[in-house]
């Protein structure tokens, strides 16, 4: 029953979770949500993996080897979707469910019924879109990007359980986002100013933003596609008067915030990590909280960037090239900070810190072959090559999935209570590194050769880059494996961890016992100043 | 909690587990996909089968039903405390703006399709060799009565448009504005009523925003029979036809559910719920109102009349 209004007649049964699978299937509680949303999204994390090494085996050499050209467009597009909306996206309000509540000192999310709803319709949307790769025609195989006419007048029929999964996962998100937002602003600690609060919340709250702002567009865009195949409207079909480009308007309006949306909870984390194993405070907190905001502000000006190609007049393409170069200025800023907290530092290498730092230097190399995109005439060359490949797994992979693993090894001890074998996760941390850009770095200079993406075969003088890809791939595919054994020998038997699992940790949920009670707190905490800035 | 004694009843509470959200999650799933399969077999020429979705929608509401009365009943046993009650708020507040941002992606649909898109394919501008290329014919006008190419998608016979504020006298979106705007009042006069603790005007104001309602979405009907069947403008009718219908359907859409939305508060008005400092579902469905209504103004002005 509800714990607070019953307290005069609680009597003998504790009011912990209740046994078995409807423990989760009922659950109001945070951390259970939490945990849902985590091992759903490692679960989705292998599936779209076991997706990108059907790709990678097929690319291994030049020619058609194992799959056939239209399986493999099926095979790009949902590792694609998979990957953003099922394993990244997921991740982070996982993450959100199990931190923000600790960190702000609440007892849980602001509207508890609500975020359970958030979580279980993932799974109904996700076995949805999975279920179309069985549907006579095939599964979306129109990119994830899913441009028209492809996926309108040329997609096949299972498009249109792909449009109602995505309206679900819309759905998904604009609930938990309200839910974070609505924990921040109105569950708070007495003390914790908005100015006090760790950058983990600081950029969740921005994060919730973009996403309430930017889900619905995509459910327009969506229904709009749903409308022009089966109601024949004209909105992407020039023969009515519509544009196929306006389409690539409309998504990309969506889709630059949505990947800042899968970036700006990894600074947060981050922003926590370094400053722990550096056993310093964060290096320019307030510019932290200005630039996150300041790169959410500019994600929304600069979709264009995405279609320079595509035909636009002039004047905008000189408008999105300088207002995308922009951007850099802010993301400059916190890689400065970064640097700066671990300056002279009383460095240590634990496993969280080492993913992190590895974050610190890839994203930052993902980021520059950004600013090579953004340059209009440069990217006529690099347009729909491995080279935009490249770039991107470079802020996805080792930016926003590292700083994922990061923040599971860092917080593990607290939702746990057990500590992470060391060595484990440092042999983890080092296949990862290695196999990530043994992937990833050979795939921009095919892309600067000309290589195009989405394509099942190339040409011979690409065969020597792929084949290196490939092999990284598999690395990098089978330390995920072992990242499982990790974690599950952990969860088993793991050693004792304490309350304040890391010498240098601050914040309030390090002020909790590990594992953390239930209910975090049950009482407004006292936010201490040395708490403050972790 | 393992023990509810060390809690600050004041301040935290958090609701006991329960069924309603996955069984919400699973009807939804049984709505779409019916859905989808229907819609699926329409387009295969198959004659579609709505029973899933029926089952689906069946299940979504009795949930949602099941679900507001629990909160109402908890809320009435004074278990919301100060904090859930600003966060509910919160929430309603947010739950519009994404519902702002559900309809800016039709507007600027319409905005890039009127600046850009008609324009270039009529033959103007830098973008203009294209279109004078592939349909030569095309002239540039809004709204678009003859579409580039018209064995497709068949040519309205006439649009919607504003014949000029002197003539406003027959047009119908006119009296659809006034009517909107007027149920804003009454709504707001509704609210000063729960406030004055005059129970019989809160259900007459009410009752007259509802019945203000229905007259809008009977005159909405009442033009779409008029569009399809005088006017030949339609769903597949071309640009001007799908920007309409989408823009002002999903408004219908919108009155439809905020129309039954007042209709749930007067009967909890009739009820006897509510009172002065505790009427969050009043306030909300208020809110939710006065927000279709500042769409309808935007849809009169750039649908109907610019």
């Amino acid at each position: 029953m509800s714990e607070v209004i019953h307290a005069d007649h609680h009597d003998d049964h504790a009011h912990g979770p209740a046994k078995g699978l409807l423990r989760w299937l009922y659950t109001t509680n945070h951390k259970d949500i939490g945990t849902l949303y985590l091992w759903f999204s490692f679960t989705m994390f292998l599936i779209g993996g076991v997706m990108a090494l059907v790709i990678r085996t097929e690319l291994f050499q030049p020619g058609l080897q194992f799959i056939e050209p239209e399986f493999f467009n099926q095979m790009t597009t949902n590792h694609g979707l998979i990957m953003v909306f099922g394993a990244i996206m997921p991740a982070f309000v996982g993450l959100a469910n199990w931190l923000i509540p600790m960190q702000v000192g609440a007892p849980d999310m602001a509207l508890p019924r609500m975020n359970n709803l958030s979580f279980w319709i993932l799974p109904f949307a996700f076995s949805m879109m999975i279920s179309t790769l069985f549907m006579e025609g095939g599964g979306p195989n129109f990119g994830w990007t899913f441009y028209a006419p492809l996926s309108t007048t040329y997609a096949p029929d299972s498009v249109t359980y792909f449009i109602f999964a995505v309206h679900l996962m819309g759905a998904s998100s604009i609930m938990g986002s309200i839910n974070i937002i609505a924990t921040i602003l109105n569950m708070r600690a007495p003390g914790m100013t908005l100015m006090k609060m760790p950058m983990f919340v600081w950029t969740w709250l921005i994060t919730a933003y973009l996403l309430i702002a930017v889900m619905p567009v995509l459910a327009g865009a969506v229904t709009m596609m749903l409308f022009d195949i089966h109601f024949n409207t004209s909105f992407f079909n020039a023969a009515g008067g519509g544009d196929p480009v306006m389409f690539q308007h409309i998504f990309w309006f969506f889709g630059h915030p949505e990947v800042y949306i899968m970036i700006l909870p990894a600074f947060g984390i981050v922003s926590h990590i370094i400053p722990t194993f550096a056993r310093k405070q964060l290096f320019g907190y307030t510019s932290m909280v200005y630039a996150v905001a300041s790169i959410a502000f500019l994600s929304f000006i600069v979709w264009a960037h995405h279609m320079f190609t595509v035909g636009m007049p002039l004047a905008g393409q000189l408008f999105f090239m300088y207002s995308t170069m922009l951007i850099a200025v802010p993301t400059g800023v916190k890689v400065f900070n970064w640097i700066s907290t671990m300056w002279r530092g009383s460095m240590t290498f634990e496993t969280p810190m080492l993913f992190a730092i590895a974050f610190v230097v890839l994203f930052t190399i993902g980021g520059l072959s950004g600013l090579m995109l953004a340059i209009t005439p440069a990217d006529y060359q690099y347009h729909d090559t491995y080279f935009v490949v490249a770039h991107f797994h470079y802020v996805l992979v080792p930016g926003a999935l590292f700083s994922i693993i990061a923040a599971v090894y860092f917080w593990i001890p607290k939702w746990t209570g057990k500590m992470y074998d060391e060595s484990l996760g440092k042999l983890h941390f080092w296949l990862s590194f290695i196999g990530v850009n043994v992937t990833f770095f050979p795939q921009h200079f095919s892309g600067l050769a000309g290589m195009p993406r989405r394509i099942p075969d190339y040409a011979l003088q690409f065969a020597d880059f792929n084949m290196i890809s490939s092999i990284g791939a598999f690395i990098f595919g089978f330390s995920q494996v072992f990242f499982l054994y990790v974690l599950i020998k952990t969860i088993r038997s793991g050693a004792p961890a304490a309350g304040r699992s890391w010498e240098g940790a601050k914040g309030l949920e390090w002020t909790l016992p590990s594992p953390a009670p239930y209910h975090s707190f049950t009482y407004p905490p006292e936010v201490k100043n040395e708490e403050v800035h972790g | 909690m393992s023990s509810s004694t060390e809690v600050d009843n004041s301040t935290y509470y958090v609701p006991e587990q329960g069924w309603y959200p996955v069984f919400l999650a699973f009807g939804l799933m049984l709505l779409v996909t019916g859905l989808a399969g229907f819609l699926n077999d329409m387009k295969n020429g198959i004659s579609g089968d709505w029973t899933q979705s029926i089952i689906g929608l069946v299940v979504v509401s009795f949930v949602l039903y099941s679900w507001f009365a629990k909160v109402i009943d908890e809320n009435a046993a004074g278990m919301n405390n100060a904090t859930l009650k600003k966060s509910y708020v919160w929430g309603m507040g947010w739950f519009i703006f994404s519902e702002v941002m559900f309809f800016a992606a039709f507007f600027g649909a319409l905005f890039y399709v009127r600046s850009f898109v008609v324009p270039w394919l009529g033959g103007e501008g830098d973008k203009g060799v294209i279109g004078d290329y592939l349909w030569p014919a095309f002239e540039s006008t809004w709204p678009v009565v003859a579409n580039p190419n018209p064995e497709i998608f068949v040519n309205p016979g006439e649009s919607m448009a504003s014949p000029g504020v002197m003539n406003w006298g027959a047009y119908l979106p006119f009296y659809n504005t006034v009517i909107l705007l007027t149920s804003s009042v009454t709504i707001h006069f509704a609210h000063d009523a729960i406030k004055s603790q005059a129970r019989n005007k809160l259900i007459g104001w009410l009752a007259v925003t509802v019945i203000l309602g229905i007259i809008f979405l009977i005159l909405q009907v009442e033009e779409y029979i008029h569009a399809y069947s005088a006017l030949g403008l339609t769903l597949d009718s071309g640009i001007y036809g799908s920007t309409f219908f989408i823009l002002t359907g999903f408004h219908g859409f919108h009155v439809t559910m905020g129309t039954f939305i007042i209709f749930v508060q007067l009967i909890r008005a009739i009820k006897g719920h509510f009172s002065a400092d505790d009427c969050f579902g009043f306030e909300s469905a208020s809110w939710y109102w006065h927000f279709v209504d500042v769409v309808w103004v935007g849809l009169f002005i750039f649908v109907y009349v610019v």
